[in-house]
């Protein structure tokens, strides 16, 4: 019985993500594409939750879905959401090679996988009910992993910082950036 | 690990990236581009949840989390750019912003 419900959760799930990320790619108007893109991360918490996750999928849900999406939502408002219409003239050349390529990629991915694991991708380890707790996570993070823990906090002040200088040079750069263009 | 197997999942991962690689080729708004780049992001992160859990280890979580950050401070830089390019009224389009080719 539970095994029943765990696949009814991860269909809907897997169609959800599938079906926005879609919705992602093929919407117009780019405030449609981030709220569809919310979306998309939703049901992707959902699967990490189903791949006992859980802190993950909550860092998923608040950090991504949460002030990510905010702040492309605030981008995109402020920007003005101006449509641009990619099937307006017809498939160009441009765009039949990219479905090829993205075409190309999957086939090679699921061949690479399929070749690779043919077999071994068995059954699932036996994890303790904590794997993935965030007393867990924090347990390897300030132990195995703490280098890549502090890099990625290095990482994000240097993007605070270039974001800062971005928005600083736009403002300032109205009198030099007129002769470029 | 009752419910689909990790075979499942990757095809699901595999299939998110192809549909942000479409994206980030075919699109030409800078803006759908991004959003595009986090959809092949989150393939990635699904495929390293998927693999931590078939092998009963916390590094591809670990992994998973990192790439979350690094996506963040992808998305600050990506719309500080965009913000810039608006504000010198270029135009938001991909394939027109090629002066700087050599």
């Amino acid at each position: 019985m539970g095994n029943f419900i765990v696949w009814v959760v991860w269909v809907v799930a897997a169609f959800s993500c599938l079906g926005s990320g879609i919705a992602v790619v093929s919407f117009s108007n780019p405030f449609y594409s981030a709220l569809a893109l919310i979306g998309n991360l939703a049901s992707l918490a959902v699967l990490y939750l189903l791949l006992s996750a859980e802190f993950v999928a909550a860092a998923q849900v608040l950090v991504y879905a949460g002030a990510v999406m905010v702040m492309f939502l605030f981008v995109i408002a402020y920007l003005g959401g101006r449509a641009d219409a990619p099937w307006a003239s017809g498939p160009s050349l441009q765009s039949v090679a990219a479905v090829g390529a993205a075409a190309a990629l999957l086939v090679e991915v699921i061949v690479v996988i399929g070749l690779a694991a043919s077999g071994s991708l068995g059954d699932a380890a036996q994890v303790p009910d904590s794997f993935g707790s965030p007393a867990e996570i924090g347990e390897a993070f300030l132990t195995d992993h703490l280098l890549a823990f502090e890099i990625t906090s290095v990482v994000l002040l240097v993007a605070a910082v270039g974001g800062v200088i971005l928005g600083h040079h736009a403002r300032a750069g109205e009198s030099w950036g007129s002769e470029s263009r | 690990m009752n419910g689909p197997g990790i075979a499942w999942y990757l095809a699901l991962a595999a299939f998110l990236f192809a549909t942000g690689m479409l994206g980030v080729l075919l699109r030409r708004s800078p803006l759908i581009v991004l959003l595009s780049l986090e959809l092949m992001l989150n393939g990635a992160n699904l495929a390293l949840i998927a693999f931590a859990r078939q092998a009963g280890n916390l590094d591809g979580q670990i992994f998973a989390l990192a790439v979350m950050a690094v996506a963040a401070a992808e998305v600050v830089v990506g719309l500080g750019l965009i913000v810039a390019m608006a504000r010198k009224k270029l135009t938001l389009d991909v394939d027109k912003l090629s002066f700087l080719r050599g």
